[in-house]
């Protein structure tokens, strides 16, 4: 009896250990999950970066399945990001939206002159009202958006030929299926 | 020597970030919004870093939401609900006090428990003891008798 009742610390201790153990190992802790899958586009109405007078609504984004990109002429990552979309719009001609978050849109203009526009369009979000709505915390940040709209996927970081390949085309895909 | 002068300057520069950062002037109709706004910049967390408040940050994100609770307040939100605002956009990361969920209930009752778990372990090994010291039986009270009067 007195023998079993020294094992039960020794059981506890090993318990919380093994629960932490995995607790913390369960997810990156930089990637926060989104809140927004399957919600759709939250509302906005922002100016179009290469058409200023004409205001984008979130409207704009359906009628197809849409990667909606969002880059800064700040954010040295976009621009290693920006040949592999560059390669994806050529390659499969999937519709890209820009969202130029907290920029200049002089600068991000010269951008796209310099490093090409494979971008359907861009909306301008000056302030990161239309980030904020859609739970961005940094750049780069690609969202999946489907034909109706609604946004099925998020991706942290910049999207690489792996990432588009393994992760997105199948959902895409699925996508398409679908509507 | 010069490594030590490193290890000195490195530790000041740590000790003054905080004061660097959230610099930005800010206009406030009136003191109580700035007191709720300074509350609530110390309570959320910046969603970009790991371990620092919205009062804290020098990300962009952190001054756009910083810019984004002040409007908030202006446009006469109560605490909750910018807190919602957040929660919706962002999740429980940004809440630095973790919401009563089923997946949070441990984390809540998880030291509670802990500490009823000790306080019985501690209860019944003080009442063992207790019943050994008071429990001696006849057979124990002779031989003890026996070797007191040897």
């Amino acid at each position: 009896m007195a023998k079993q009742s020294v094992l039960i610390p020794v059981f506890v201790f090993a318990g919380i250990v093994v629960l932490l153990w995995f607790g913390f190992q369960l997810s990156d802790p930089h990637l926060l999950p989104s809140q927004k899958l399957n919600d759709p586009v939250p509302e906005f109405e922002l100016p179009n970066l290469m058409q200023v007078d004409q205001t984008l609504t979130a409207a704009d984004l359906t009628g197809e399945v849409s990667l909606l990109n969002v880059w800064a002429t700040w954010c040295p990552s976009c621009i290693a990001e920006h040949g592999e979309l560059t390669r994806i719009f050529e390659t499969t001609g999937l519709r890209i939206i820009g969202v130029n978050y907290n920029d200049d849109s002089e600068a991000a203009r010269a951008w796209l002159k310099r490093w090409g526009d494979p971008y359907a369009f861009h909306i301008v979000d000056e302030s990161g009202t239309l980030a904020i709505d859609l739970g961005v915390y940094g750049a780069p940040e690609t969202f999946v958006v489907d034909a109706g709209g609604v946004i099925r996927y998020r991706h942290v970081g910049v999207v690489t030929q792996k990432v588009f390949e393994e992760t997105l085309t199948p959902l895409i895909q699925n996508l398409k299926d679908a509507s | 020597m010069s490594g030590r002068w490193v290890l000195a300057l490195s530790l000041l520069w740590c000790l003054s970030a905080p004061g660097l950062a959230a610099i930005e002037a800010q206009t406030f109709p009136d003191e109580t919004v700035k007191a709720r706004y300074y509350d609530l910049i110390a309570t959320l967390r910046c969603p970009q870093c790991l371990n620092t408040n919205l009062a804290g940050s020098d990300a962009m994100i952190a001054q756009n939401l910083r810019a984004t609770v002040l409007r908030l307040l202006i446009e006469g939100k109560s605490d909750a609900e910018v807190e919602r605002f957040m929660f919706e956009r962002y999740g429980d990361f940004i809440l630095y006090e973790p919401r009563w969920t089923a997946k949070t209930w441990l984390l809540w009752l998880g030291p509670l428990g802990l500490a009823l778990i000790g306080l019985s372990v501690w209860w019944s090994m003080s009442a063992s003891s207790r019943k050994s010291r008071h429990g001696l039986s006849e057979s124990d009270r002779a031989s003890l008798k026996r070797l007191i009067d040897r």
